[in-house]
């Protein structure tokens, strides 16, 4: 299948400022978890981000590091335990759900598994209609059911489905099919943001690209701003124009994807760049990192990844470094930054 | 690690099918597989979900016995064929001579045992061992593979350890009895990149450290090209194409494979604006076509890859060869392009 570009048009924008203010914009948040015994896991401990209208943030990190729980969180699917979301100029931290309601038609998420996250017995025509009938029109009217047929067949198109897709049954297509069904749920209501959660991760190999490319098509063609969950690296180089790397419920490298992923100055970063196995044969490489990530109940003291730092000194054992600006638009959380690709 | 090949393979497959029986209906899962595995070396076994890489894997192991299976073929093993022995002769052989690790590591243990004293019990079920003895064989082989403190680890629940660590103690525990062969079935793909580096240099050690030989499953073509000496490709339940790693991933001649190194996302490089995806997805083994699987799929189908039979294995170079009806037509792909000189991260 190929993939016609989308001839449906982006909605307006909504956005009453210009382009000069972010859509999302995240505020010292935190999020907790109560454990038994009565011990605390901070899953998010302290985060900080924009993400301007357009642009694809792609979020990194190890198994357990807390990215699930902060996609949650900027969409209110979680509540934060501390801290401020803001989209679109408005602090929606605290909202009451009636008054988020319409805010929510305007970010979706898009998760892992395609098929827990579509009900089995409903048409896939049904499931997509279902937001519709839900929500109203801008000035506040229903959705007409001519209008709802429309908008259906109109999304087919966007994710290169056949209409008669409509018909079926979420059990009757494949895993790579079920994840345009997704995507084109998350796009019904024309969201602004969308929040990929390893959207690819459990795809087969090759048709991981065609979904990749799905999302990198709709993201230019309806303006979409994303931030996309990964763990695998290549896939994130592909997509987003800047990177978050997180360890341990922070963020310890943020900046352009190039120069997080080819100038890293964080070690966690240049380690994780060289663990990444590439489909080239040479030498073979060593793993860069000893051990493994530590329990996220009992976080090392200082800075968190002393524990496994190649370049772990004294000071990092008691002195937790904060994330900063070490170049225009590229900020790292570490007291001995390694900068210009020494590493190399 | 180059094989010799003056002695017999370790293992040497032979038309290697598996079928099952489902609502009365035949469906094919492997089909006439044909690969060998020198001794010290590691062949990657790499396919997509679903592509019968498990299937195979467990029918060398003689694990599936399930009503309506049916396997055929041979898998000659030192001088014996896998496939004839009986149930009782293949299990004095699993564990001691072919061991295997599973992708998840609670599967090979039981939960309300310390991992040590599993450990203790395979090598006690072999050997003729004090339980000290085993012990003391046990954290050494802990330590061996890279486990902390073995001694204290040896002492833990299987659901007290990390998953890295369980894979470790896994491993430790299927190479106790230092068998030839090692099936490792997907060992990584459930750990994160940084672990799973530690867990391929581990397998790469094996061979010297204990002259074993690895069979390595996995859909990461990546794990592939930096672990195994020879690669196998494998789509939808068939042999696509073989060859020396280096031979393959330089000059992939099975539209297939290069179309899957192709849709790779690269790491450095220019961002291609879209991917090179394959279009479609791979066939149900009902619906599997009856001549090149590949077919609906590859872009250079045309009259002679649609009849039965399959395309069967066309010679391209020393040990490479190709499922695909191209070479014979005198129509071989071109070589990759990709950029070997640029570093890669
Ligand atoms: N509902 C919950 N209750 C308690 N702990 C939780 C809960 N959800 C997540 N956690 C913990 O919070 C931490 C971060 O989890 P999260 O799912 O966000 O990680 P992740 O980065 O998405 O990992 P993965 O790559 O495995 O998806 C983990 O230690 C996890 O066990
Ligand atoms: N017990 C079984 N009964 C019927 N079909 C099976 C059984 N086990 C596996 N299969 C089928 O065999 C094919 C290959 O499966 P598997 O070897 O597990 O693939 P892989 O390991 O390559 O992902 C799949 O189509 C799967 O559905
Ligand atoms: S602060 Fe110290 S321990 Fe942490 S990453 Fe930097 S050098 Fe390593
Ligand atoms: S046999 Fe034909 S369809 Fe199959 S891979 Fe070769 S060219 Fe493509
Ligand atoms: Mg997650
Ligand atoms: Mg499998």
């Amino acid at each position: 299948m190929q993939f016609p570009s989308p001839t449906v048009q982006a909605a307006p924008p909504r956005s009453s400022s210009g382009a000069t203010q972010p859509l999302l914009a995240v505020r010292d948040v935190y999020k907790t978890y109560s454990l038994k015994h009565g011990q605390t896991l901070r899953a998010v401990d302290g985060v900080s981000f924009t993400v301007m209208p357009g642009e694809v943030l792609g979020l990194v990190g190890e198994s357990g590091c807390g990215k699930s729980t902060l996609g949650r969180c900027l969409l209110r699917l979680n509540d934060v335990s501390a801290g401020q979301i803001i989209f679109d100029g408005q602090d929606i931290t605290r909202l009451p759900e009636r008054i988020l309601r319409p805010l929510r038609q305007q970010m979706q998420m898009v998760f892992q598994d395609s098929y827990a996250s579509l009900n089995p017995r409903r048409r896939i025509g049904d499931l997509l209609a279902e937001p519709l009938r839900v929500h109203r029109t801008p000035d506040g009217r229903k959705h007409t059911p001519m209008a709802i047929a429309h908008r259906l067949e109109e999304l087919m198109e966007l994710v290169s489905l056949p209409r008669a897709a409509l018909e079926r049954y979420p059990h009757e297509f494949s895993g790579g099919q079920r994840q345009r069904v997704n995507i084109a749920r998350a796009l019904v209501l024309s969201p602004r943001l969308v929040v990929a959660d390893e959207p690819v991760s459990a795809l087969d190999v090759s048709v991981q690209a065609q979904i990749v490319n799905l999302f990198a098509d709709l993201q230019k063609s309806l303006g979409l701003t994303y931030v996309f969950i990964a763990h695998d690296l290549a896939v994130v180089r592909q997509i987003s124009t800047r990177v978050a790397v997180m360890y341990l419920g922070v963020i310890v490298e943020l900046g352009e994807t190039d120069t997080v992923l080819h100038n890293p100055a964080h070690p966690y970063t240049i380690a994780l760049t060289q663990a990444v196995p590439r489909p080239v044969v040479g030498a073979p490489r060593h793993a860069p990192l000893r051990g493994e990530i530590p329990s996220p109940v009992n976080k090392p003291s200082g800075c968190r990844f002393h524990t496994r730092c190649p370049a772990v000194q004294t000071r990092c054992q008691n002195e937790a470094p904060t994330l900063t600006q070490i170049a225009p638009n590229h900020a790292v959380a570490c007291h001995y930054p390694v900068l210009k690709s020494t590493h190399a | 690690m180059p094989t010799n090949t003056l002695s017999p393979p370790l293992l040497d497959v032979h038309d290697l099918c598996v079928s099952f029986t489902s609502r009365g209906q035949v469906v094919p899962i492997v089909e006439n597989l044909s690969f060998s595995i020198g001794e010290q070396e590691i062949l990657g076994l790499v396919g997509e979900s679903g592509s019968g890489k498990s299937v195979t894997a467990m029918a060398l192991m003689g694990l599936i016995d399930a009503p309506g299976v049916h396997v055929s073929g041979s898998a000659r093993f030192k001088g014996q064929d896998l496939l004839g022995l009986s149930g009782k002769q293949m299990r004095a052989l699993r564990g001691r001579e072919i061991a295997m690790i599973f992708q998840d590591p609670m599967t090979a243990f039981t939960p309300v045992y310390t991992i040590g004293w599993q450990i203790d019990e395979q090598l006690r079920a072999h050997h003729n061992l004090s339980r000290k003895q085993a012990r003391t064989r046990t954290v050494e082989l802990l330590g061996e593979m890279g486990v902390p403190d073995p001694a204290n680890t040896a002492n833990r629940y299987p659901h007290q350890l990390s998953g890295g660590l369980r894979q470790r103690a896994m491993i430790a525990m299927a190479l106790s009895c230092n068998p030839s062969l090692l099936i490792a079935d997907e060992p990584t793909t459930a750990l994160d990149v940084t672990v799973q580096a530690q867990i391929l240099d581990l397998m790469r050690r094996l061979r010297t450290t204990y002259g074993s030989s690895v069979l390595l499953i996995t859909h990461d073509m990546g794990v592939v090209a930096e672990t195994c000496d020879s690669t196998l490709v494998l789509y939808s339940g068939r042999a696509a194409e073989t060859g020396a790693t280096q031979d393959l991933f330089a000059h992939p001649q099975h539209p297939y494979t290069a179309a899957l190194l192709a849709s790779i996302p690269p790491m450095n490089g220019p961002r291609p604006d879209r991917l090179p995806a394959i279009p479609g997805t791979p066939p149900q083994p009902l619906e599997r076509p009856a001549g090149c699987a590949f077919a609906p799929r590859c872009t250079y189908t045309h009259a002679s890859c649609l009849p039965a039979p399959p395309p069967t294995f066309c010679t391209v170079g020393p040990a490479h060869k190709v499922a695909c009806v191209l070479p014979g037509e005198g129509n071989p792909l071109p070589k990759r392009a990709y950029t070997s000189a640029t570093p890669v991260l």
